[in-house]
């Protein structure tokens, strides 16, 4: 007899996972870091990446050892504030932020290394955790609107076709993580300004400022110190959102546009 | 969790002189023209099957296209002008492009994986550099005949059989003519996203046509030398 009556049918009862973490440790952006075993046990499969981190660090107060640094903030996907590159691949096996990956797409032994996004324009402040402001500043430099505030227009004022405010509602899923940069070769942050050049480009509220716009946050990502684009995709294939080499390519197109039409970055 | 770093601390970023875009589009404008070439080439080797004479002619037509308004081999000259510039802009491009990822990443990762990368892709900069390698060697063979054992007297056909009835340069040359394959494989999708030119519905149409140069330009390379090692044309 396989079966009893009070089988449940949902297979071996399940136990949590011991797991080897190699971590990146750093004590501050000028100090040397190392990549520092711990274990852990009895990880649910049910936890997210960072809960599981969480498990880490109380265990680590609880011995009296600094706790490891990592950003996050929502925990559900859609702020662009956690993130570390965890065997190698920016947010991990899955292509979703490093809050929603769970411990399920790990297996009982496993070793998993974990480390913060390398760019010399992202430095480390702590362990996991890298100062992104880069981001803002090319969003500053041109990654915005000029329109008046005050009572919303009437939405049918401006109409949009449908195609563009679909592509350019694709583009404006990007939440900033940054790890389009930790996945790229190069570390450029070509899918990231793309994104944003792409949602402001294809809607009519964005034409005004479209040269200068691409222009400047170009000229600000090279003076950030990011590298290069060479198109080889890692960047769209990491990006929890799925944006699209399209975007890039709408990137360019714009660029090349506006320095024929004269526009310069500003200094 | 605070996340506050001391100002003092950030590396003060350096002006932007030209942009990593345009930088970008002088690699793929320049190799768009080394990539006409290459076709044009790849026509002249096949005429090695239609015999010595046929190819010693093409030869001689392409040190007197013009003639005689234009004088001598100008319109040879012109085409190597061209080539150069285009060669000159294409490595300018390349190394400070190179440069500028390199300082964008000083520590590496010490895991990681590639997801979504081309053998091809990886192969570009260090393969760029033995294609250059490659084009020094055929030049100073194939062209001034220095290193040749026809020497620089000799008929284009004699010069082409010498060379490549020696195994090891044939080798050299198909190891180089399949690097050049694959540069054109990454190379020619690379360039069309960097011209803009590329979207979601013709990225698989792209990705084919690069795929399909790439093959046919290496195929075709590859025909003459072997057709000589092998005994089929001499």
């Amino acid at each position: 007899m396989r079966s009893s009556v009070g089988d449940t049918g949902t297979g071996p009862e399940k136990r949590g996972m011991n797991l080897t973490l190699r971590v990146w440790r750093q004590q501050g952006p000028t100090v040397k870091g190392k990549m520092v075993t711990y274990k852990v046990t009895d990880i649910s499969p049910d936890m997210s990446f960072l809960e599981m981190l969480d498990v880490l660090n109380e265990q680590l107060i609880m011995q009296g050892d600094d706790p490891v640094a990592f950003d996050h903030d929502c925990r559900e996907g859609i702020c662009g504030m956690c993130g570390v590159v965890i065997n190698g691949e920016a947010h991990g096996p899955q292509q979703t932020t490093t809050c929603q990956l769970h411990m399920r797409s790990f297996k009982d032994g496993d070793s998993i290394d974990i480390e913060p996004w390398r760019a010399s324009a992202f430095p480390i402040i702590k362990d996991l955790a890298v100062d992104r402001r880069a981001l803002d500043r090319i969003i500053q430099a041109g990654g915005y609107i000029s329109v008046p505030t005050g009572t919303a227009p009437e939405a049918h004022a401006t109409p949009v076709p449908k195609k563009d405010a679909d592509n350019a509602f694709d583009a404006a899923t990007c939440i900033g993580c940054g790890a389009c940069v930790a996945a790229c070769p190069n570390a450029s942050s070509m899918l990231f300004t793309a994104a944003k050049v792409t949602h402001l480009g294809l809607l009519p509220q964005g034409q005004p400022e479209r040269n200068d716009r691409v222009v400047n946050m170009v000229a600000q990502q090279d003076r950030e110190g990011f590298g290069g684009c060479t198109n080889i995709g890692e960047c769209s294939a990491a990006c929890p959102k799925g944006i699209s080499m399209e975007t890039i390519s709408r990137l360019n197109h714009d660029l090349l546009g506006a320095l024929r039409a004269g526009a310069r970055p500003k200094s | 969790m605070v996340t506050v770093t001391d100002s003092t601390q950030r590396r003060t970023p350096k002006a932007a002189k030209t942009t990593s875009v345009f930088k970008k589009a002088v690699m793929a404008i320049s190799g768009i023209v080394l990539v006409l070439y290459l076709i044009a080439h790849m026509i002249g080797n096949l005429k090695a099957f239609a015999g010595a004479d046929e190819f010693n002619h093409y030869s001689e037509w392409l040190r007197t296209i013009g003639n005689p308004a234009l004088p001598g081999a100008t319109a040879l000259w012109l085409i190597r002008i061209v080539l150069l510039v285009a060669v000159v802009a294409h490595i300018w491009a390349a190394v400070s492009l190179w440069r500028q990822a390199r300082n964008a990443r000083p520590e590496r990762y010490v895991t990681k994986k590639a997801v979504a990368q081309s053998y091809a892709s990886r192969t570009m900069r260090w393969g760029g550099v033995i294609i250059l390698a490659f084009v020094i060697f055929h030049i100073l063979d194939l062209t001034l005949g220095a290193v040749n054992s026809e020497g620089r007297d000799g008929e284009p056909f004699d010069r082409m059989l010498a060379s490549f009835q020696n195994p090891v340069v044939t080798i050299f040359y198909a190891i180089s003519v399949i690097l050049v394959g694959m540069h054109l494989r990454h190379g020619i999708w690379s360039a069309t996203q960097t011209l803009g030119q590329s979207n979601r519905r013709r990225e698989v149409t792209v990705n084919y046509a690069a795929t399909a140069i790439a093959t046919v330009l290496t195929i075709g390379f590859l025909l003459t030398p072997f057709s000589i090692l092998f005994g089929l044309i001499d």
